[in-house]
C-alpha cells in the first residue's frame, strides 16, 4: 500500500503548493514579462530606425518609411481594397493547403504502410520533390488559367510534398510493438490504422502541417506573382512595376502578420493535439 | 487445452544466410499453468512466446492454443512485453478500454469492466492521466488491466517486469499471483531472472544457449499462495535455485564466450 502511495507523490497528485512552487511561479512571470517588453523594444526600434533613415541615409523611393506604409494600409482597409486581395490570396491559400494536405497525408499513409508501392515510386518522387514547384507555376498557369485555380495548384504542389513526405516518415516510425499488442487484442488493419499508425503519425504530421501552411502562402504568392487580377501577390508585383515601394512594403507587412497569426493558431493547434507528450 | 507446442522449429534467414534460433521443441503447458522460461539472452525464449502469440511464424512444426492451431496473431491471449505496449496518446481510461472497443463490446459493460480492472490493479483516479505522466510501475499496471479486461484465457508475458528497479519488481510479483491465484488463467511468462522465475511458476522450463532448445523443465513445489517478499528464504527455495542454476550457468558462460 505505501509504495502505491509514492508512486502517486512520484507524479505530483498530492503535491501541496509551496513558498518554493510560489516563487517559480513568479520567476517565471517575470522572465515572460521581460521577453514581451524586450520584444516590443525591438520593434520600436526598428521602426524609429527605419522612419529615421528614410529620407535621411536612404532614398524614400527604395524604403519607403513606417509611416507611409502605415497611411497605406489603413487607406486600403479603409476603401475594402485590403480584404479584397487579402481574402482571395487566403481563400487560395486554404484551398491549396486542404487539397495539398489531405492528398499528402493519404498517400503518406499509403507509402508508409506498403513498402513495395514506396520502393517502385521511390525515385519518380525523389525526383518530381526536386524540382523547385515555382517551376511548375508557369505550366499550371497554362492548365488551369489566370483564375485562383493556378494558385490553389502552386500551393497545393508544395504542400502536398511536406505533408506527404512527414507522413511517410511518421508512417514507418511506428513502434511494431503496438501493432502486435493491437493485433493481439484482436485489432483489424482497420483499427491499427485508427488506433496506432494515425495518432502515432500525429505528431510527424503536425510538424508536416505547420511547415507547410507558410510554403502554401508562398505558392499562392508565386502563382499571383506570375499572372493574377487579385491577390496581394498581384497588389506586389503591380506596385514593384510602378516602383511604388510603399505598396510594397505595405503588401510584404500584411503577409508578415497574416503568416504570423497563422503559426501562433498552428502551435496552439498542435498542443492540444499532442497533448500526451506532456 | 492449454498450449501444445509440437515439433517446433525456428530458422531466420538474414543477409541470405540461415541462422537456427530454436531447435526442435516439445513443450506442453495445461490450462491454468503459470509456467516460466528461463535462459540466456538469444536463446530462443522469447522467439517461442512470439510464435505462440502468433506475431512470429514457426519454421517448421505447430502449436496449438486451446485447440486450434495458431496462424496468425493470437487473440485469445494477452500479451504483455518489457516495452511499455500502453498507447502513449490515450489516457489510462481509454487505454484499458481499447480491447473491448475493438471487440464491439456494449458501453455499459465496457464501463464496468474497464472500472473494475483499475480498481483491481490500483489505478482508480488515474484514469484521465496519460501513460507519460505515470510512473513506470503505473504504466505496467495499466498494460496490465489491459489484458485483462478482455478476459484471455492465457497471459503470454516478456519480461513484463525487466525494466522495474527491485522492489517494484516484487511488488508487481506480487499483484501478478494475486491476480493468477483468483482468475487461473494461464501464464507463460519469459524472464533472464532466475529467482523470478522460482517465485512465480510452478513449472520452469530452461533453455540451452544459442541455437535455443529446451534444456530442463522442472517443476517448482512450493505452495501458493506465494509471498514473493518472502519465499525466496525458504529452504526449498535455495535448493530448487541451485538446481536451476547449476543447468542455467553453463549455458550463460557458452553465450559470454563466443
Amino acid at each position: 500500500m505505501s509504495a502505491r502511495i509514492e508512486e502517486a507523490a512520484a507524479i505530483g497528485s498530492v503535491a501541496t503548493p509551496s513558498a518554493a512552487v510560489a516563487a517559480w511561479h513568479a520567476e517565471q512571470g517575470r522572465r515572460r514579462m521581460a521577453v514581451l517588453v524586450g520584444r516590443i523594444l525591438v520593434g520600436i526600434a526598428i521602426i524609429t530606425i527605419w522612419e529615421y533613415a528614410s529620407g535621411r541615409w536612404i532614398e524614400p523611393l527604395f524604403i519607403s518609411s513606417p509611416s507611409r506604409v502605415g497611411t497605406r494600409l489603413w487607406r486600403w482597409t479603409v476603401t475594402g481594397q485590403l480584404w479584397n486581395h487579402l481574402s482571395i490570396t487566403l481563400y487560395a491559400t486554404a484551398i491549396g493547403f486542404a487539397i495539398g494536405s489531405s492528398v499528402g497525408f493519404v498517400f503518406g499513409i499509403l507509402f508508409g504502410r506498403f513498402k513495395t508501392i514506396a520502393d517502385v515510386f521511390d525515385p519518380y518522387i525523389t525526383a518530381i520533390y526536386s524540382i523547385p514547384k515555382i517551376a511548375l507555376a508557369p505550366l499550371f498557369i497554362i492548365w488551369f488559367g489566370i483564375g485562383i485555380e493556378s494558385k490553389v495548384a502552386v500551393s497545393a504542389s508544395i504542400v502536398f510534398f511536406v505533408v506527404f513526405l512527414n507522413t511517410y516518415a511518421g508512417t514507418r516510425d511506428v513502434n511494431q510493438l503496438y501493432v502486435h499488442s493491437t493485433r493481439i487484442m484482436g485489432g483489424s488493419e482497420l483499427d491499427i490504422l485508427r488506433y496506432v499508425v494515425v495518432p502515432s503519425a500525429a505528431s510527424w504530421v503536425i510538424t508536416g502541417l505547420k511547415v507547410s501552411v507558410p510554403y502554401a502562402l508562398v505558392g499562392t504568392v508565386i502563382g499571383e506573382f506570375m499572372s493574377a487580377n487579385r491577390g496581394i501577390g498581384f497588389v506586389i508585383a503591380q506596385a514593384t512595376g510602378l516602383f511604388d515601394t510603399t505598396s510594397v512594403f505595405a503588401g510584404l507587412v500584411t503577409l508578415g502578420v497574416v503568416g504570423a497569426i497563422i503559426n501562433v493558431a498552428l502551435k496552439h493547434v498542435e498542443i492540444r493535439l499532442l497533448r500526451w507528450k506532456g | 487445452m492449454g498450449i501444445s507446442v509440437r515439433g517446433v522449429e525456428k530458422r531466420y534467414v538474414s543477409r541470405g544466410k540461415e541462422t537456427s534460433a530454436l531447435q526442435h521443441v516439445d513443450l506442453e503447458i495445461a490450462s491454468g499453468e503459470f509456467v516460466a522460461f528461463v535462459g540466456p539472452s538469444g536463446c530462443g525464449k522469447s522467439t517461442l512466446l512470439n510464435m505462440i502469440a502468433g506475431i512470429v511464424p514457426a519454421s517448421t512444426g505447430q502449436i496449438l492454443h486451446d485447440g486450434r492451431i495458431v496462424a496468425d496473431a493470437n487473440r485469445n491471449v494477452g500479451y504483455m512485453t518489457q516495452g511499455d505496449s500502453v498507447l502513449p496518446w490515450y489516457t489510462v481510461a481509454r487505454n484499458v478500454d481499447l480491447p473491448l472497443k475493438i471487440q464491439n463490446v456494449g458501453a455499459d459493460e465496457r464501463k464496468r469492466r474497464v472500472a473494475d480492472w483499475l480498481g483491481r490493479v490500483g489505478l482508480l483516479g488515474f484514469e484521465a492521466s496519460y501513460p507519460a505522466e505515470l510512473s513506470g510501475g503505473m504504466r505496467k499496471r495499466v498494460a496490465l488491466a489491459q489484458v485483462l479486461v478482455y478476459d484471455p484465457s492465457t497471459l503470454l508475458m516478456d519480461e513484463p517486469f525487466g525494466a522495474l528497479d527491485a522492489q517494484l519488481k516484487l511488488l508487481m510479483q506480487a499483484e501478478l499471483l494475486k491476480i493468477w491465484e483468483t482468475t487461473r488463467k494461464t501464464v507463460v511468462f519469459v524472464t533472464h531472472d532466475l529467482a523470478e522465475a522460482v517465485t512465480l511458476a510452478n513449472r520452469v522450463v530452461v533453455f540451452s544457449g544459442r541455437p535455443g532448445r529446451i534444456k530442463l523443465v522442472e517443476d517448482i513445489p512450493l505452495a501458493y499462495p506465494r509471498d514473493p517478499f518472502r519465499v525466496r528464504f525458504r529452504p526449498e527455495f535455495e535448493a530448487i535455485y541451485a538446481r536451476l542454476w547449476d543447468a542455467l550457468a553453463p549455458e550463460i558462460a557458452k553465450g559470454e564466450a563466443i
